[in-house]
């Protein structure tokens, strides 16, 4: 301690070095003798809490903030004894100066529990100054680190007597306690303490923190240290900043909160789900955008300076049509908009932007960015999991987590009450086993009737879509002029109609087999998806039959071609034989149907139309009959808020499924239109906003009230598989398809991916070039996926074999806490029968009292450690136990001591009862009469264990 | 200086601060500046939104006060919050937990809490028998040492598995 002391001596003596005197040296003496004095009185309140350096800290604040006097004689001594140490004074002086020091020491010990009081309004504004005002002794502090950083101050014998009193064991030490505190810094918050006492603690934290902090670096490392914590010290603040403003820039938070106090966390769940994906639109939008479009649009031709950048003669009438905007041909056609758009020139601009190459590998990064996002939620969320899902906690979960916090709306509430006592009657009912299973053949056969019907609605719809592809494409060869407005969006519209109503009809279906709500709604969601991917793989076949039309087409088109350019060269050449570059409007230029981008305007057009279909959705079946209910309520026979129509509930399965399949188009799409990602970021922008404000305004909350924990992963499971299913189509074309021969940036290769090969060939070194082909020849692949094939076995035997010891030790556990509890009952009921035997437990009564105080709280304590040591499952709590217990009493006891330490028994008599007795007692009470209830003071628990 | 007693941003805790004030804009001095001891009544904490339908709030506004009777200084309206928040360690969402179940604040859960927790759940829709069979079976589920209530380590033991635990016990705000 007193080395200590002096360290901060020596700080302070490097600050004023210049003031040392014997006067004040005097004074200082005084000083210490009026602490003293002050402090005595503390000692009867004082409780040692062991903290002595941070106590010395404590002190010298709280008489600096409390009594201005006091702190200024504490300086001036403190000043002269800073002079003492350099050696300026004699040794007498010196040596008072070490006697104040031990004076010190003794009114530090008794002033400890200041900083666990922790006078506050002192400390508040010691805090304040040790903050930001310069005060005196803030200024002296800060004064003294700049100078420890700056110049070692003064003469070099200062700094010589600075830095001997510590040694190396005291800086270790003090380094330890500093991150001591900084650990406490760091955890404070998670400490179950009131407000209070956090705020002391911390504060005190801190204050320790910033003092010695300074002080540790002492020696060679001295410069480096405080650099070390400046630094830290800013990024902390840097990282505060920034998470501020993360949380800041959160988008939607106040609207989710709201809708998740209304609906319950379900709702909310879809909300932030669908915040989830704007964001994930939001990047796959920037890749897009940066590094296709824009490039494109700033460096790359003009449009009309090639055929594939101008509106072909024939439509150029009609080009500029909304009707035609709208269905993204004319000139959204022949805009960056659309693969076909893009050019086939090595590099474009003057940064030399490689463009195939970029857009290639924004299409495959779209795709791999997807899955790695994806599947890192998904870990993410498995881990937040409790993993609990046993059911051995049944009712207990029930009524301990079934109510959610969130709710703070009357309705929402009142459903929620419905709910949970529905549940718990079920589960009563459950319990009790009397649910005969009355009429399970009806059952069953209402189930198969329902599954059957599904399968028939599924197949149905299926078919309707086949049959409306395959009628579009006659439209289409015959000429679409021919056919009005719902032949040409007879596709989308018998989409999104199939998607409107067959989950309603699935609902209706599933209301007939009769499940538990929960199951139903995975059946109910099950069925659903299967539409969805009926419908989008009927949809992906008919287009890919039309894209091998358009393939056949393509190459008729090109034998035209030829022929075309040699009669334009036929009829010029006799003119100008030197020029054969023969201006033509680009616009006159035959050209192939470039299916890609036809690939892409039907994705484009299938989003926007299922966009409107949502909107439209909203507004007639939730907003108008909302309208409806609420105002023809008044002149109705019936009442209709309660009635029949009622006002409509939100759908979480359909939307939740509707955004997933929207994102598939999305990623099956945007490798065609470079747009989709943007209409998509729009859409869901929109919807948003619009979802918030229907929710809001027109739905009711549900009558089952669902906890959403468990269905987040879910959501994302489904995610990903609808991720995998979209991207196998588009892989596919990329792979397997030529491109067209006069559109996009791959128009002239056989294969889309020749891209890369080809800029491995230009822009690298051969030697890569080399590398890159060795790599990549299949003796090298086949045993690198034979090894990843062989690493995921090994993996997933591994996850099994902990999986089944875990089963292992949960059943273990399951066992050894049956153990204990048939142990811990026959032990209560020895106990209880000894305490019935008035004449033995007479005797040592006015004993077992005196030592009761004293010992509570050590067998509490006891008690604890041997709950928790058993948890863990290891016998360390026998000895601590045993020692604790009357060291005759030990082999008395018929009972191991685990089962002692388990169920805090009653401690007073177990430890001063007499051997004796006791092993008369047991044999003397049979354990089947355990219950009678005779007074038990000092067991409180008694009456419960004869249930 | 809160910021690192609590699980908030210091734009959240403003807005706390803000919340706080609304309850009694005449109670609550904007300048906190020299910490005025200005505690809030419980029929004003029980009329927040957050709170107003939650069965349990009395007890979680005895629960986070100073005396335990309800009334909260703003530092136990923010401890409140903050215990309740997202980013709370489930640790101290359980310990809190206990001592909002444990009505008659003897530290442990006993029979007549269960039921009083039983009830406030279903609003007196179930009879006495169905109530003290659910309790009954509380008791046998969680009691892991036998002594027929439940202390603050039966509590967590049993309250860490259970999967919706996390995502209930949070009030956002």
């Amino acid at each position: 301690m007193p080395k200590h002391e002096k360290s901060t001596e020596g700080n302070d003596g490097s600050g004023d070095n210049e003031e040392g005197s014997a006067a004040e040296n005097e004074e200082n003496v005084k000083g210490t003798d009026k602490g003293r004095k002050r402090a005595t009185p503390r000692t009867a309140r004082g409780h040692g809490r062991g903290r002595a350096r941070h106590g010395d800290e404590e002190n010298e604040d709280d008489e600096d903030g409390t009594r201005r006097a006091g702190h200024h004689r504490h300086r001036n001594r403190r000043r002269g004894r800073a002079a003492g140490n350099e050696g300026s004074d004699s040794d007498a002086e010196a040596a008072k100066a070490r006697k104040n020091q031990a004076n010190q020491k003794s009114k530090e010990d008794d002033e400890e529990e200041e900083d666990g009081k922790g006078g506050k309004s002192g400390k508040g504004k010691n805090e304040k100054k040790v903050d930001k005002k310069p005060d005196k002794k803030g200024k002296k502090e800060k004064a003294n680190k700049k100078k420890k950083d700056k110049k070692k101050s003064g003469s070099g014998s200062d700094s010589d007597s600075e830095e001997e009193p510590i040694t190396e064991e005291e800086l270790a030490k003090l380094k330890e306690e500093v991150e001591e505190k900084k650990k406490l810094i760091a955890t404070l918050r998670n400490k179950p303490w009131k407000m209070k006492k956090k705020l002391s603690v911390l504060k005190e934290a801190q204050l320790f923190v910033e003092k010695f902090e300074g002080a540790l670096g002492k020696g060679k490392g001295k410069k480096f240290y405080a650099y070390k914590v400046m630094m830290t010290k800013k990024w902390m603040k840097f990282q505060r900043d920034f998470e501020n403003f993360k949380t800041a820039c959160i988008p939607w938070e106040m609207k989710i909160k709201e809708i998740e106090s209304h609906f319950g966390s379900s709702v909310a769940s879809y909300f932030i789900f669908l915040r989830w994906m704007y964001g994930i639109n939001m990047i796959l939008f920037g890749l897009t955008f940066g590094l296709v479009m824009v490039p494109e649009a700033l460096m790359g031709k003009p449009y009309g300076s090639l055929p594939r950048k101008t509106v072909p003669r024939a439509e150029e009438a009609t080009a500029m049509n909304f009707a035609t905007l709208w269905d993204f041909s004319g000139f959204a056609q022949y805009s960056v908009l659309f693969y076909g758009y893009y050019n086939n020139q090595r590099t474009i601009g003057w940064l030399k932007f490689r463009m195939p190459l970029s857009y290639f590998l924004v299409g495959v990064g779209t795709i791999g960015y997807s899955f790695m996002i994806v599947i890192r939620t998904m870990a993410r969320n498995a881990n937040d999991d409790g993993g609990g899902d046993d059911t051995s906690f049944n009712f207990s979960w029930k009524m301990f987590t079934s109510w959610d916090y969130l709710i703070g709306n009357p309705e929402t509430a009142d459903n929620k009450f419905a709910s949970i006592t529905t549940s718990f009657k079920e589960a009563i009912v459950e319990e009790q086993e009397s649910r005969k299973e009355e009429n399970i053949h009806l059952t069953r056969f209402l189930r198969v009737l329902a599954n059957f019907l599904a399968l028939c609605t599924l197949a149905g719809s299926g078919y309707l879509i086949f049959f409306v592809v395959r009628r579009s494409q006659k439209f289409a060869l015959e000429g679409l002029e021919n056919y009005g407005w719902w032949e040409r969006n007879e596709v989308n519209m018998v989409m999104s109609l199939l998607g409107m109503f067959c989950p309603t009809l699935f609902d209706v279906i599933s209301s007939l087999e009769n499940y538990h709500p929960r199951i139903a709604l995975r059946w109910q969601l099950g069925r659903i998806f299967a539409l969805f991917l009926g419908n989008l793989y009927t949809f992906i076949i008919a287009l890919m039959d039309e894209i091998n039309l358009k393939l056949e087409e393509e190459k008729i088109v090109k034998y035209n071609m030829t022929i075309w350019e040699a009669s334009l060269y036929n009829g010029t050449i006799p003119e100008n034989s030197t020029a054969p570059p023969i201006q033509v409007d680009p616009a006159d230029v035959p050209r192939g149907p470039c299916w890609e981008t036809m690939v892409g305007q039907e994705f484009v057009r299938l989003t926007v139309s299922d966009t409107m279909t949502t909107y439209i959705t909203i507004l007639i079946g939730d907003f108008l009959r909302a309208v409806f209910v609420r105002f023809f309520n008044y002149c109705w026979c019936w009442d209709l808020e309660y009635g029949f129509p009622s006002y409509s509930e939100f759908d979480i399965s359909g939307n939740v499924l509707g955004l997933i399949f929207n994102q598939g188009m999305i990623w099956m799409g945007s490798f065609y239109a470079p747009c989709l990602p943007a209409i998509n970021v729009f859409r869901l922008h929109t919807s948003m906003y619009l979802q918030c404000w229907a929710v809001m305004c027109c739905n009711v909350p549900q009558e089952r009230v669902f906890k959403a924990s468990r269905s987040n992963n879910f959501y994302m499971a489904m995610l990903l598989f609808i991720l995998f299913l979209s991207t196998l189509p588009a892989v596919y074309t990329i792979v397997s398809i030529p491109p067209s021969f006069d559109c996009g940036p791959f128009s002239g290769k056989t294969r889309m991916f020749e891209v890369i090969s080809e800029t491995l060939e230009h822009d690298f070194p051969s030697w890569f070039g080399k590398v890159f082909g060795y790599a990549s020849n299949p003796g090298l692949i086949l045993p690198f996926i034979l090894l990843m094939v062989l690493s995921i076995y090994y993996l997933n035997a591994t996850s099994k074999s902990y999986k089944e010891a875990n089963l292992e030790l949960k059943k273990k556990l399951q066992s050894q806490a049956e153990e204990n509890k048939r142990r811990n009952k026959q032990k209560a009921q020895k106990s209880n029968e000894q305490e019935e035997n008035p004449f033995e437990t007479e005797p040592p009564k006015p004993k077992g009292g005196k030592q009761d105080e004293s010992t509570p709280n050590q067998d509490n304590k006891k008690g604890q450690d041997g709950n928790e040591s058993k948890k863990t499952g290891q016998p360390q709590e026998a000895s601590s136990s045993q020692v604790l217990q009357h060291p005759s009493l030990a082999p008395s006891s018929h009972y191991p001591p685990q089962s002692q330490a388990g169920n805090l028994p009653p401690p007073s008599i177990a430890v001063t009862r007499p051997p004796g007795p006791r092993r008369y007692g047991m044999p003397g009470y049979p354990p089947g009469n355990p219950c009678f209830p005779g007074p038990q003071p000092g067991m409180p628990r008694g009456p419960h264990n004869c249930r | 200086m809160v910021k690192d007693c609590t699980f908030f941003t210091r734009k959240e805790i403003l807005r706390l601060f803000y919340r706080y004030r609304d309850l009694a804009p005449q109670l609550v001095p904007l300048d906190y500046t020299d910490k005025p001891a200005v505690t809030l009544p419980y029929e004003l904490i029980a009329s927040m939104p957050e709170l107003k339908d939650n069965p349990f709030r009395q007890r979680i506004a005895e629960v986070f006060s100073e005396h335990g009777d309800g009334n909260m200084t703003l530092d136990n309206f923010l401890d409140m919050f903050s215990v309740l928040s997202e980013m709370a360690p489930r640790d101290l969402k359980a310990y809190y937990a206990f001592k909002i179940y444990d009505f008659n604040n003897d530290d442990y859960i006993c029979k007549s809490d269960l039921e009083k927790t039983v009830n406030k759940l279903t609003r007196n829709e179930l009879t006495p028998e169905e109530v003290s069979l659910v309790c009954e079976k509380v008791i046998y589920e969680a009691d892991v040492d036998n002594d027929g209530k439940l202390s603050l380590e039966d509590f967590q033991h049993m309250i860490i598995r259970a999967p919706d635990f996390l995502s209930t016990f949070h009030i956002r705000i």
